[in-house]
């Protein structure tokens, strides 16, 4: 490993932070997506109140204001709840809010508004007859949802999944700003005490470019395997 | 006591908004029946037969499978819908539907689609499921195409296999809603030969079919429906060689 000055260790563990902070935002992100998806969905006025209401705000709001929002009044909120309970119950509960989780819960919330999206044309793209074939078996709901529909939706959601991810990684640097030492706080320290923004920037993008490069050719296996069963038009 | 009917439809009725596609439309089967539903498109032909798996809910009469009369009830709006989800997914177990488009699982190779509901739905142990599903796959002459998906076949084929995850269920009574229709006409012959086969083994059966030929040698019973009305019913000599209204002999004149 370059020895960059001494800083490539902790450059190499803000790449592993950075991991971890993209893969458990997309966690969030495909569990917000897919009831965010399945609410809008569902003709309940209420449901799709909600949804709408959730995909509509993330999509205007720039991604750092969240951030900055989420870090710094979700301390706030986290206070005052912490307070109420203490007071009114003598139930001592306190967490720090860390760098580390109001970056996934911002960047899992706003990718869960684009995963919504993609799940919602991927669902609405599954024939109605794979459905009325899975009712007219005596399927539950649920078990229509589970077998039929997740399957055959995804297989349409995969590309723009693996756009988001794409994008999501690249979010997630925005996490240094509230002093995650992800790989682009360390550089950026590093580069400041060194004065040598080169140095310390490039690898960071290489990095990068390595992670989504891999990404993308996982995520063309996957559609491939996804799509077994599928003959395409040449 | 009379062995029970295996289904019951009385007087139903269908509105689609302002549209009466079905204007009470009964039908009684004994065990081993086979009905053909025959008439032109816009008949309401596929329409009562996809209200007696409730995938449209009649706006008004009762079906009843088995001795069981599926119950209902109406929603907020007035509009009527069954009583309890439960009754109706275990009806529609009793009653396995072939569609015109195959509809088998698209992500599932064909044995998969076949043990899917038996498995899932009735409770039985996959070994057994598989069994099951071996045999029919036999009878209907796929098995050597089990490990198949469906995009991977004929149409034909398809239809075959989608024949075999209905008998895979075991049903009261098997639906059939145009299942020739979608087929080339190379590859009509193949299904109607395995229907024919499934009618003679005693399967109590409901056709919809352009068929007419299935429907007059195949069928005990045969329904010609006209805008949402049968105009003509009985047995296929009856409906065919003396067809009493207009517009039945109309429906079987020779077109050119």
């Amino acid at each position: 490993m370059l020895d960059l000055k001494g800083y490539g260790p902790s450059l190499l563990e803000g790449a592993i932070v950075t991991i971890e902070l993209a893969l458990f935002s997309l966690l969030l992100a495909v569990l917000l997506g897919l009831v965010g998806a399945s609410s809008k969905l569902s003709g309940n006025r209420f449901l799709v109140g909600a949804a709408t209401a959730y995909t509509t705000l993330i999509r205007g709001v720039p991604d750092l204001v969240m951030m900055l929002l989420f870090y710094y009044g979700g301390q706030v909120l986290v206070n005052t709840l912490s307070d109420y309970l203490y007071y009114e119950y003598d139930l001592d509960i306190f967490f720090q809010f860390d760098p580390f989780i109001s970056g996934v819960l911002t960047v899992g919330l706003i990718f869960g508004a684009y995963m919504t999206e993609t799940f919602r044309g991927a669902f609405l793209a599954v024939d109605i007859g794979q459905i009325e074939a899975a009712k007219a078996y005596g399927f539950t709901r649920w078990h229509t949802f589970r077998r039929v529909m997740i399957p055959q939706m995804l297989r349409h959601a995969l590309p723009g999944i693996g756009n988001n991810w794409q994008v999501l990684l690249k979010t997630t640097a925005l996490a240094s700003i509230i002093g995650l030492t992800d790989m682009v706080r360390v550089a950026e320290e590093a580069a400041k005490a060194e004065r040598s923004p080169f140095m310390f920037f490039i690898p960071v993008a290489f990095v990068y470019l390595a992670l989504t490069a891999g990404s993308e050719l996982f995520i063309k296996w996957l559609d491939k395997r996804a799509n077994v069963g599928v003959v395409h038009g040449d | 006591m009379a062995e029970q009917a295996p289904l019951i439809c009385k007087d139903i009725h269908k509105t689609f908004n302002q549209l009466e596609v079905l204007k009470g439309i009964s039908l009684e089967t004994r065990k081993g029946d086979v009905v053909s539903l025959i008439g032109s498109s816009g008949s309401g032909k596929s329409t009562f037969l996809r209200c007696i798996n409730l995938l449209e809910t009649p706006t008004s009469g009762d079906i009843i499978v088995h001795g069981d009369p599926i119950r209902f009830t109406n929603n907020r709006k007035g509009e009527r819908i069954p009583a309890d989800d439960r009754q109706v997914e275990h009806i529609r177990a009793k009653l396995s539907m072939v569609f015109q488009g195959f509809n088998l699982w698209s992500h599932m190779t064909v044995l998969e689609n076949i043990i899917e509901a038996p498995i899932h739905v009735l409770g039985v142990p996959k070994k057994e499921a598989i069994e099951r599903a071996e045999a029919y796959l036999q009878k209907v002459g796929i098995y050597e195409r089990k490990d198949y998906y469906p995009a991977q076949m004929s149409g034909g084929q398809q239809q075959r296999a989608a024949i075999a995850r209905a008998l895979a269920m075991e049903p009261e009574v098997m639906l059939f809603d145009e299942p020739t229709s979608a087929l080339d006409p190379e590859l009509v012959g193949e299904v109607l030969k395995v229907m024919q086969g499934l009618a003679e083994e005693g399967r109590t059966m409901i056709v919809v079919t352009h068929e007419m030929a299935f429907a007059r040698d195949v069928s005990t019973q045969v329904l010609f429906l006209h805008q949402g009305v049968i105009e003509e019913q009985g047995t296929p000599d009856k409906v065919f060689d003396h067809p009493e209204s207009e517009r039945m002999k109309q429906f079987l004149a020779p077109k050119f």
